[in-house]
């Protein structure tokens, strides 16, 4: 009886780790949101992305609006629409509240550019004037072959577009600072700060006080620990301090417009 | 004085009690189905919101095939029919517990996706009319629309599914059985061959 139950258990447990493990095979994989310009596909210099990612966080800076550049080298057989919603979900480009996300993707490989709007720009940036700035700037460079150009050229298109009303773009600017204008991150330092006092006073005291028997003992225990902290803390601060770029929980409802070449 | 401060500890008590039992019973998905419930209506009034967008687009875009077009009239008056029966569909507050009034009212959306479909193969022997700027912004916001009805309609599949599905799994079929018998399993969407096809547009 004891066995049998065993028995189902570990059947059961081995079931629950194989669901856990092997979610649904047909799923999306997502590329990682590495930055404002995850260029999986190499189609652009080091030079180049500098400049987008500068241009791009200029945009955020002024107007709170996210607009990410991604390249892909495959579409895993999904239409560039498919995938492109699912992505700006995935990854949450713009902000919640304000749904001020946009993505541009190119798939080389499938000959598919798209522009995808956030819920909250598609007013803004409408599916007319996207494939205007599809059709203008990016197809007729990517015809070419100059993918660099045709993805400057429609960021800056872009850009310009939703930058165009001033009031707006203040307005929105505006409705980010007050988002941004949340107690938790005062709170989260206090935290941290109590736990690098208690840390460093644990660290001093164990060094100051170490009772004579076992003496090398505790030192070794001291040096053991103190590496692994520091790496722990290096790592938090580069997270901090390095400009980490993340989407805000933005969401997608199809806005936007397709092209191909 | 105690005796004061008896009969408060007596008042108080309860409605601790319930306050803590409902926070206890929030944990165990007491309130799941109502969640879900509106979730699948949200979902729902999307894609509602979606086909109106769509027939409100049709008009314009009708009149600026005929003055390219002329000759295409039959073309054109399916598409005027089509979006006139698929407006003047009732839909009824019931209707997503109700499978007739659902299927009505997709096959009224689904005529008239097939009609545009037919409208938009034909526009491909005017190039006059495809260089047209008027039309090319009609057009992509037609298939922006398109592309969003798609996507309403995938977010309302989902979230019928899991609004289904609790009703049928425990604990939610218990928590329906003692405290939510009206909630009825909501209708979802099947696809019919070919005619939910988008309109495909070539350049």
């Amino acid at each position: 009886m004891a066995r049998m139950v065993l028995r189902f258990g570990l059947l059961g447990l081995a079931l629950v780790l194989g669901l856990w493990l092997f979610p649904a095979a047909a799923q999306l994989v997502f590329p990682e949101l590495t930055g404002r310009v995850v260029d999986n596909a190499r189609l652009l210099t080091p030079d180049d992305r500098a400049a987008l990612n500068a241009e791009l966080k200029a945009l955020e800076d002024k107007s709170s609006d996210q607009l990410v550049v991604v390249t892909l080298p495959s579409l895993q057989g999904y239409t560039i629409e498919d995938y492109g919603y699912q992505l700006g979900r995935h990854w949450g480009i713009g902000t919640a509240k304000l749904n001020n996300g946009v993505l541009l993707i190119v798939a080389p490989n499938e000959r598919k550019v798209r522009i995808e709007v956030g819920r909250g720009l598609e007013p803004t940036l409408t599916d007319a004037l996207s494939r205007i700035v599809i059709d203008n700037a990016i197809l007729p460079r990517f015809r070419a072959g100059d993918f660099a150009g045709g993805i400057k050229d429609g960021v800056s298109d872009i850009v310009r577009v939703l930058t165009g009303d001033a009031a707006e773009v203040e307005a929105r600017a505006r409705a980010r600072q007050d988002a941004d204008d949340s107690t938790i991150d005062w709170i989260t330092v206090i935290i941290w700060t109590v736990i690098l006092l208690w840390i460093l006073y644990s660290i001093w005291r164990s060094i100051h006080y170490t009772p004579r028997a076992g003496q090398r003992r505790s030192s070794g225990s001291v040096l053991d620990s103190s590496p692994s902290w520091s790496g722990g803390g290096g790592s938090w601060s580069s997270g901090g301090g390095g400009g980490g770029f993340s989407g805000g929980g933005g969401s997608f409802g199809g806005g936007g417009s397709s092209g191909s070449w | 004085m105690l005796a004061i401060a008896r009969v408060r500890l007596g008042k108080i008590t309860p409605i601790i009690c319930i306050l803590f039992a409902g926070t206890l019973l929030a944990g165990c998905g007491i309130n799941t189905i109502p969640t879900l419930q509106e979730q699948a209506k949200a979902a729902w009034s999307e894609v509602l919101n979606q086909y109106q967008r769509r027939a409100d687009l049709i008009p314009n875009l009708v009149e600026t095939v005929k003055g390219f077009a002329e000759q295409e009239s039959k073309v054109l008056t399916d598409v005027v029919e089509a979006r006139a029966k698929a407006t003047q569909v009732q839909v009824p507050a019931d209707i997503l517990n109700n499978p007739e009034a659902f299927q009505k009212f997709q096959d009224a959306q689904n005529n008239l996706s097939g009609a545009l479909g037919r409208l938009l193969v034909v526009v491909e022997r005017y190039p006059d009319l495809k260089s047209n700027q008027n039309f090319l912004a009609l057009q992509s916001q037609l298939e922006g629309t398109e592309n969003r009805i798609g996507i309403a309609r995938r977010d309302y599949i989902t979230s019928v599914r899991d609004y289904n599905t609790e009703l049928r799994t425990i604990p939610g079929r218990w928590w329906r059985a003692i405290l939510y018998p009206d909630a009825e399993p909501m209708q979802n969407f099947t696809v019919a061959e070919g005619t939910t096809d988008v309109p495909e547009v070539k350049f």
